[in-house]
């Protein structure tokens, strides 16, 4: 039987601290203190109120990852508070860590944030089932094990925003709907009973919102305390918007579509004709960096691409493989 | 030490848009005696864009890539960020899915290939790192990099999703603190610089579709390694240094302030350190010009 010795380790905390109604500007406070191996990052939130400063503000309730509300930024990563062990944010990060709220920008007291644009979001994309129930049902609207699976992992989040505040077209575009709200939407999506389907799915695709503005940078997949993998959701609904013929031609769509088109070509892409494919008259606003890069020997033409070798059987694959139209 | 030999994946852009980066991998493979076997067969990995469309299709040509490595019996090496994510995520799914391994294996049949599962795929800088090790490429420093502040950037798909990237190569790296560029730039003599956007994206793969994001992503990129006093930037992947490198005038723009910055591929600043000339490295097809050569 292995026995857990519980250590102990004086760690340097930066905490940020900030009232929205009396503070100018936001400050950081420094705290030693000693934490045990045993303890969570929430421990050390409230051991902060209990033993340093009672003004001390951050949200929590469950202290069982459920709830989602004490998500906040360890040294910039998002991190739910209950569920982070202290041992493992210092193995990462080492000994002088920095405690934030999940957005700057957003912060109300100390970790408290202002969700507001999260929840917006969230409600936007109509997070429920929509569907016309009989009211005296004969039988129980049965799904099965298959169905189910397919939005099993959708259904786990719960609302905490540590992916949205981490993701980087969320910072820099307010209308970004955010990976929670689209891997939301798609647990929907994925729903048998949901009636809903093609009328969400249009919504989704307005581009102010922009389910096509992802930079799929994975950021998403990496901080989510409950495993969502909110991208590959993102990336579900964009196959379900072909899939649906919700998808209209837009340099998005060309984009993803003209991939195929190039690889039944050439095998390899062929760069220029791709940007071409997908930005139509639009190919006119690249024409100068284009004009800079051929000058520095970086554009093959189209009859200089090199194909790939053996191309009849990528042709022959992409013709009986190929199970999305446009 | 055998010699190391690896099938490699050069993926769309090496033979395209950065030649510079093909000329530089094969000049430091052969300044480390690695040989690279090119898979000419190989197809567009999909870039993530065709994955948007058309799922089972870009698994089973990324299926096929992968079965010709198996043919060689070699490890496949790409030189891209993006192909690695989207080879070792169609390896990952097959790998654990005997139905979707079998649905693929029956297309692949039809032109007499087969995915089996033997090969690894690994992204040449952890070939580098695992295989050949950093303390024999430090011996074979003649040019040691030491009068430079390099700036990492070590690009999305390199270093997430971690439980991912973690099974396709032995150094362990976390996706909030990597390692591994900043060892290779320690091993080639040089200074890494820390800065908060060395994990960040670039926006490639949005420039298209939100080029006003991507272009804004590309400029804080370079603003965040200039005022960390880098002298130039990193990265092993080429879609980030095409960002970094061509895109800066609308990066300056979207951002407000003119940012611009040499961005060596890593293949470029390991063949420095060896003594490869300019010429050999491709340095004359950058935008920005590289000029501390």
């Amino acid at each position: 039987m292995s026995t857990n010795t519980i250590t102990t380790q004086n760690i340097n905390f930066k905490v940020f601290r900030f009232n929205a109604n009396e503070d100018y500007l936001p400050y950081y406070e420094k705290h030693e203190m000693e934490v045990t191996s045993e303890e969570v990052v929430l421990d050390i939130l409230d051991r902060i109120k209990w033993e340093k400063d009672g003004s001390f503000s951050y949200r929590r309730s469950c202290r069982h990852g459920i709830c989602g509300a004490c998500a906040i930024k360890v040294n910039g990563r998002s991190t739910l508070a209950c569920k982070e062990s202290m041992n493992d944010m210092v193995e990462l990060f080492g000994k002088e860590l920095t405690i934030e709220p999940l957005s700057i920008k957003r912060a109300v007291k100390d970790m408290i944030i202002d969700k507001g644009d999260f929840w917006d979001k969230h409600e936007s994309i109509h997070p429920y089932l929509i569907s016309d129930v009989e009211e005296h049902p004969e039988h129980e609207h049965l799904v099965t094990p298959e169905e189910a699976d397919e939005l099993n992992e959708a259904d786990l989040c719960i609302q905490c925003g540590a992916c949205h505040y981490a993701c980087p077209v969320v910072e820099i575009n307010d209308d970004f709907f955010g990976p929670a709200a689209f891997a939301k939407a798609y647990r929907f999506e994925a729903d048998v009973r949901d009636d809903a389907h093609v009328s969400r799915l249009n919504h989704l695709h307005e581009e102010k919102q922009g389910l096509w503005d992802c930079v799929k940078c994975m950021e998403c997949a990496e901080v989510c305390p409950k495993d969502v993998n909110p991208i590959d959701k993102i990336t579900k609904l964009h196959q379900m918007l072909f899939k649906e013929g919700v998808a209209t031609s837009n340099v998005a769509t060309r984009h993803a579509v003209g991939f195929k088109h190039s690889i039944a070509k050439n095998g390899v892409l062929d760069e220029g004709g791709l940007v071409l494919y997908s930005e139509l008259a639009g190919i006119v606003k690249h024409i100068p960096v284009a004009l800079k890069m051929f000058r520095k020997g970086k554009i093959v033409p189209p009859w200089g691409i090199v194909k790939s070798e053996n191309l009849d059987e990528i042709q022959k694959l992409v013709k009986s493989s190929s199970t999305a139209k446009f | 030490m055998e010699k190391l030999k690896y099938a490699l994946f050069t993926g769309c852009t090496a033979k395209q848009s950065t030649p510079e980066q093909m000329k530089s991998t094969m000049a430091v493979a052969d300044k480390l005696g690695i040989e690279l076997i090119e898979l000419t067969e190989a197809s567009c990995c999909g870039a993530s864009h065709l994955q948007d469309y058309d799922d089972f299709l870009s698994l089973v040509l990324n299926a096929r890539n992968i079965a010709y490595a198996e043919k060689h019996g070699l490890t496949m090496v790409t030189i891209c960020n993006t192909c690695q994510l989207n080879t070792a995520m169609t390896k990952h799914r097959l790998d654990e899915n005997e139905d979707l391994k079998n649905k693929v294996n029956e297309k692949l049949k039809e032109v007499g290939l087969e995915y089996k599962g033997t090969s690894n795929v690994t992204h040449f800088l952890y070939a580098i790192i695992d295989d050949f090790g950093l303390d024999k490429l430090k011996e074979m420093v003649v040019t040691p990099l030491s009068q430079f502040n390099i700036a990492p950037f070590y690009g999305c798909h390199n270093i997430r999703p971690s439980e991912l990237q973690n099974k396709t190569h032995k150094t362990k790296e976390s996706a909030y603190r990597p390692t591994s560029l900043d060892d290779l730039i320690i091993a080639c003599g040089g200074i890494t610089v820390d800065y908060k956007e060395k994990t960040k994206c670039c926006g490639f793969h949005a420039e298209l579709q939100a080029p006003k994001t991507a272009a804004i992503l590309t400029g804080n990129a370079i603003a965040g390694a200039t005022d960390s006093n880098a002298d130039w930037m990193v990265t092993p992947c080429p879609l980030c240094h095409l960002k970094l490198d061509t895109q800066t005038h609308h990066a300056s723009e979207s951002i407000g302030r003119e940012v611009e910055l040499p961005v060596l591929h890593m293949q470029q600043m390991v063949g420095l350190a060896l003594g490869c000339s300019a010429e050999e490295l491709g340095l004359q097809h950058h935008l920005v010009n590289v000029d501390f050569v």
